[in-house]
């Protein structure tokens, strides 16, 4: 089930400089391990030693934040977009 | 900026250039610049300060732009106004309001924006942009105009009318997004990842930009003859604002302005209707569980407060607290500053007075310390928090008879109701149509 991840400037030096990915996963935390299977380095970027995500990376699956959701567990449908967000200040 | 050395990553510590970068590739920290203290305690001073311009820029030594050229509306240096008549309606000794209303556009905002801006000119950027709840659109739309710089504005949608008007008319692009906050600043943390070319005051400059926030501590230490207050208490959205009130003070002592080491207690101010930061600290948790916000009080409506760790910790660490108040309780806060101090705050103020309010009720705020209160957004802004409980008195008919029908005159001298007539909205009618969020 391809499923499209969009990646932050951040990160793209990962993906040979490309702003998305197309990887196979039902779940974020399938679909982050697509990623770092796919594109080694992603893992330790993105979670801590813990096995949490970072406290400062945002996480969301057709442009809804995965914290009000199922977290790294919620589904992903065929052909929704899983985007990775930096925090940003407030406005 | 001559006493920059670089940034540097909050979290991890790694190192970068002082470029427009706001974010660690490696863990995902917010970046920070970093100062060479020494060099900077080597040629500031009070008289140095105090021999420049009566805005921001009095404190450039301790700023990460130049002042020369710097994009300036005159942004900061407001009152700081001892408001004794609030103090004892509350039970306070000493109570301060930094009306920071008395910005060029209105807000508090000026001051990131003057900073965030002016670097990005150094950088050699032609387009500012950001993502906003009304203050910053308004602020950054203003100062590029001003700068001859492209803006393009991006807001939630269902902004309060006089924000949205008075974004548009410096003429930039604004663009309304249909979502909240949180939406937009989704929106524009990926859109910073495809206009390297654009601005975002705060995203891809936002280390700079926070950096404008201290001033807020600068000048209130400077207008108390250079001493500190004992409490202070900041309106809490992203949490940026009062982690930098926080460092600003602690880098007064650091470069030799002030003679003894502050102790500032530090309280934030959240509405109930968005209180992730407020219910981290009740709860004790060091996780900021995003909200959907459901609040009159839309400049703090972030759900998601990227700098709310920071916030919570500068509050644990000073021995402060978080005031949690109701829309209601935000409508009687912006009267109560109106009625005791004649200053009109929009809704962020109306939080933080009746967060002050609490506070002081639950004791986290006491009558022995000198208090600052930080009202940060002018009252015109958002009229609708407050027009449906404020109107005219009484409306009578152009004629003596009518006046003396409504208005006895007792014998102080003061206007009081005549017996048949009835009082309008002044008489603390209960609001009936606040908007939703």
């Amino acid at each position: 089930m391809p499923v499209t991840v969009r990646i932050p400037t951040q990160l793209r030096p990962l993906s040979a400089g490309n702003s998305e990915v197309s990887v196979e996963g039902a779940t974020v935390v399938e679909v982050l391990k697509a990623l770092e299977a796919a594109h080694p380095g992603f893992h330790d970027r993105l979670f801590d030693e813990t096995g949490k995500l970072r406290r400062f990376v945002n996480v969301f699956v057709a442009d809804e934040d995965i914290r009000f959701l199922d977290g790294i567990d919620t589904a992903v449908g065929e052909g929704s977009t899983v985007s990775i967000v930096p925090a940003v200040a407030g406005g | 900026m001559p006493y920059v050395e670089g940034l540097r990553c909050r979290e991890c510590g790694h190192p970068y250039p002082a470029e427009a970068l706001h974010v660690c590739e490696w863990c995902f920290g917010p970046l920070e610049v970093v100062y060479d203290y020494d060099a900077i305690r080597a040629v500031v001073s009070r008289e140095r300060i105090a021999a420049g311009p009566l805005s921001i820029w009095r404190y450039a030594d301790l700023l990460p732009a130049r002042a020369e050229g710097a994009v300036n509306l005159g942004a900061g240096f407001t009152p700081l106004v001892r408001a004794d008549r609030l103090a004892a309606e509350l039970g306070l000794g000493e109570l301060w309001i930094k009306n920071d209303t008395l910005n060029p556009t209105g807000s508090f905002k000026d001051r990131v924006v003057s900073v965030a801006l002016t670097k990005a000119q150094e950088l050699g950027f032609k387009v500012a942009a950001c993502a906003s709840t009304g203050n910053l659109a308004n602020s950054v739309a203003a100062h590029a105009a001003h700068a001859g710089m492209e803006s393009v504005v991006f807001i939630p949608s269902n902004l309060e009318a006089g924000k949205v008007v008075t974004t548009a008319v410096f003429g930039g692009k604004l663009i309304a997004v249909d979502g909240n906050y949180d939406d937009v600043n989704r929106l524009c943390a990926e859109l910073a990842s495809e206009h390297p070319s654009w601005a975002f005051v705060n995203v891809n400059i936002r280390t700079y930009y926070a950096e404008g926030s201290k001033t807020l501590a600068f000048e209130v230490a400077e207008q108390l003859g250079w001493q500190a207050p004992d409490h202070v208490v900041v309106p809490v959205a992203s949490g940026s604002q009062l982690t930098k009130v926080a460092k600003g003070f602690k880098e007064l002592f650091a470069v030799g302005l002030l003679d003894e080491e502050p102790h500032v207690r530090v309280s934030g101010a959240q509405a109930a209707g968005c209180s992730p930061v407020a219910e981290a600290f009740a709860a004790g948790r060091d996780a900021i569980k995003p909200v959907r916000p459901e609040t009159i009080a839309k400049s703090l409506a972030i759900g998601n407060p990227a700098d709310g760790p920071y916030a919570l910790d500068a509050v644990r660490e000073s021995g402060g607290g978080f005031g949690c108040v109701t829309d209601d309780e935000i409508i009687e806060g912006i009267r109560l500053l109106a009625r005791t101090e004649g200053i009109f705050a929009e809704t962020a103020g109306g939080v933080t007075i009746a967060s002050l309010a609490q506070l002081v009720r639950s004791g986290v705020v006491r009558p022995d310390e000198r208090v600052v209160a930080y009202v940060t957004g002018n009252g015109l802004k958002t009229i609708e928090a407050v027009s449906p409980s404020c109107g005219p008195t009484v409306t009578i008919n152009p004629t003596m008879d009518a006046f003396a029908a409504a208005v006895e005159i007792d014998p102080a001298g003061a206007p009081t109701p005549a017996s048949s007539g009835a009082w309008g909205p002044q008489a603390h009618a209960r609001p009936s149509n606040i908007p939703e969020v």
